[in-house]
């Protein structure tokens, strides 16, 4: 069994990120970045497969130059081979094109199984993999918190709002992966060594025979108007309870604002 | 004036408030047309017609619930042809998500998530998300096809127009391949008779510093007329479902008051808050992040906190 798992090079969540200022999107070079976290429950599923039965399982991700560290990433901590589709004319594009690029990559690579995260942790629309599984025409279980393969059969547990429910697809699929459906590894020291031999293929539009203006910036069928830094809050009150005068201060409080 | 398609977010004809809000945004933008899928559209009628409503639109293929997302998003193709409307509204639940995705793709659109408002503008729509942990506020508009937009809950206050649509049932035929993932069981969670997490004007969430008794937590909540939330840290130790958990990876709210306690704020926990119009915390420790963020910090002990204030509530509202 072919496993492709797409993985997101994403600006870390914990350092200050920034949108460029000459066409606001998001600065992905000038701030450190990090393969998705959400993404690391995507491969610990394909490896939990792998090691179940028989399959190679590749990482795959669209982005600038610095992308390749998710792709590292994702070999370090057992995946078998990697492809980055890199090209300048990527640069801005929004998710109907992204998903164009990955349809197209997980056509040539003949994918049975792809897996995606939950959503990223920088533009977090959770709507890729819905796009690729309409653009591929193959069924998608989507935010599986529990994830089983059985021959040609996937089953997951999806725990919604109003009910947990079960459902399943044959192979080949699409399957997208909660942050409940399991514990991602951390990369071994062997496994670290071993990543360096790995095999990882870079491609164009080109090679996907999409020309550079489908994609990109410039022909996003959405735009930014604006970027605004949110103001910060202003500085509110704080009490220290002493003896109950917590709870009344704040009861007090709520009164005030009309919250009871 | 042009038509904008409301997708009808209901359980059994239910109508949830959210698309109340939808409707109420729609009348901004053109003449709301709502899109029903299911059974019970007599009883949705009364609802869609209170919020301005000028069409409803009845599909009732059993198909089209028993499958999942992708024969929806076929059918919202189908009657989009037949409408041309200026621009599509559909809330922004997994479902609903996933629904607007494929639709983009079908009809080669752009698709704007998460807007928390929506506004006319020269060339249509323009939206606005909040966004990175809701740090910077982006507004947006889409360039190409049909505007599909989803929408937050509370992204607006549903304002009543009151209308007396017509419904029109349409058939939609249901594609083979729209039909190969499909629901083999579901196990409805139990009711808890709190507002849903989403759409509730209050909300007290508990954290680590529970401890894991959510006793407090929850009388507080009841004390307001409160819905309950938790951290992750919380939900990861088992003492909450995950279906309450608040931040990147559970519920975005905006919920007019939100009362963070035993909850330190960290940025995955903020990027699910933050845009609450009051915030309130309870910790014992006056360095935690959360107390950056709030209109009103109580440095303490929840146990002895919450409880006390519980009765101060309880004595005061009767
Ligand atoms: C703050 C912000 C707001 C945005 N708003 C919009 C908007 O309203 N409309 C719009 O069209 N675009 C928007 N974008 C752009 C959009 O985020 C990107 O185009 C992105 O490629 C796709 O969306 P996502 O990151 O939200 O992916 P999601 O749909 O959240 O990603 C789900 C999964 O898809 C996979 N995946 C996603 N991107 C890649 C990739 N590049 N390589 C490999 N795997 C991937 C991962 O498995 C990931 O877990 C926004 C971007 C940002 C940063
Ligand atoms: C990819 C990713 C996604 C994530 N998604 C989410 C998410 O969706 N939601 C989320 O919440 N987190 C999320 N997290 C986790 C997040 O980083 C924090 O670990 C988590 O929010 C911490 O929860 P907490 O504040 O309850 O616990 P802690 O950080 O341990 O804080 C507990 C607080 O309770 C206080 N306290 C202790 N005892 C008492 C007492 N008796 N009275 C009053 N105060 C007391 C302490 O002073 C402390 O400030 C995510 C992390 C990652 C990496």
């Amino acid at each position: 069994m072919k496993i492709v798992v797409c993985a997101k090079f994403v600006p870390d969540a914990t350092a200050d990120r920034r949108f460029r200022p000459e066409d606001s999107t998001v600065d992905r070079a000038g701030v450190d970045g990090l393969l998705s976290e959400l993404d690391e429950y995507a491969v610990e599923t394909a490896l939990t497969v792998k090691e179940a039965g028989d399959a190679e399982v590749t990482i795959l991700t669209v982005g600038p130059e610095q992308a390749a560290d998710a792709v590292k990433k994702g070999l370090q901590m057992g995946a078998d081979a990697g492809v980055h589709v890199l090209d300048d004319a990527i640069h801005g594009s929004d998710a109907v094109a992204t998903s164009l690029i990955l349809s197209k990559a997980l056509a040539k690579l003949e994918a049975d199984l792809v897996v995606f995260g939950m959503g990223s942790t920088d533009g977090g629309m959770g709507v890729v993999p819905a796009m690729v599984s309409e653009r591929l025409g193959l069924p998608a279980v989507t935010l599986g918190s529990e994830v089983t393969v059985e021959g040609q059969t996937v089953r997951i547990r999806r725990d919604g709002d109003t009910a947990s429910d079960t459902i399943e697809g044959t192979l080949p699929l699409v399957l997208s992966v909660s942050d409940q459906a399991n514990e991602p590894r951390y990369p071994s020291f062997k496994g670290i060594m071993a990543a360096k031999k790995k095999p990882v293929e870079t491609w164009s539009l080109a090679d996907l025979e999409i020309a550079p203006d489908q994609v990109g910036g410039a022909s996003a069928w959405t735009e930014v108007v604006e970027v605004t830094a949110r103001p910060p809050r202003s500085a509110g009150t704080i009490v220290t309870d002493d003896n109950g005068s917590g709870a009344a201060e704040l009861v007090e409080f709520l009164s005030t604002n009309k919250f009871l | 004036m042009s038509n904008v398609l409301v997708l009808v977010d209901h359980t059994a004809g239910k109508v949830r408030k959210t698309t109340a809000e939808l409707l109420t945004i729609a009348r901004r933008l053109g003449e709301p047309v709502a899109v029903f899928i299911g059974d019970g559209v007599s009883d949705a009628l009364p609802v869609l017609g209170q919020y301005g409503a000028t069409k409803v639109i009845a599909l009732t293929n059993a198909d089209l619930t028993q499958y999942l997302v992708a024969p929806k998003a076929e059918a919202l193709q189908q009657v989009a042809a037949k409408v041309e409307p200026a621009a599509i509204l559909i809330s922004s639940s997994t479902e609903g998500k996933e629904v607007a995705a494929r639709l983009a793709v079908k009809l080669d659109s752009g698709l704007i998530t998460d807007a928390v408002d929506v506004t006319a503008g020269d060339g249509g729509p323009v939206t606005t998300q909040s966004v990175f942990a809701g740090n910077y506020t982006v507004q947006a508009k889409v360039t190409h096809g049909t505007p599909i937009i989803t929408v937050k809950p509370n992204a607006a206050t549903p304002e009543a127009a009151e209308t007396s649509p017509e419904v029109e049932e349409f058939d939609v035929t249901v594609s083979d391949a729209a039909k190969t993932a499909r629901i083999t069981e579901s196990k409805p969670r139990e009711a808890t008779g709190r507002p849903e997490l989403t759409e509730a004007a209050i909300i007290v969430s508990g954290g680590r510093g529970t401890g894991g008794d959510f006793g407090p937590i929850e009388a507080f909540a009841d004390s307001l007329g409160a819905a309950v939330g938790a951290s992750r840290a919380a939900v990861d130790s088992g003492w909450y479902p995950h279906a309450y958990q608040v931040g990147q990876t559970g519920k975005t709210v905006s919920p007019q008051l939100y009362v963070a306690a035993g909850i330190s704020g960290a940025i995955q926990h903020r990027a699910g808050m933050q845009t609450s119009k009051t915030i309130v915390a309870v910790n014992k420790d006056e360095e935690a992040p959360i107390f950056e963020l709030v209109d009103f910090g109580v440095v303490g002990d929840l146990h002895k906190v919450l409880p006390a204030a519980t009765e101060e509530v309880t004595k005061r509202k009767s």
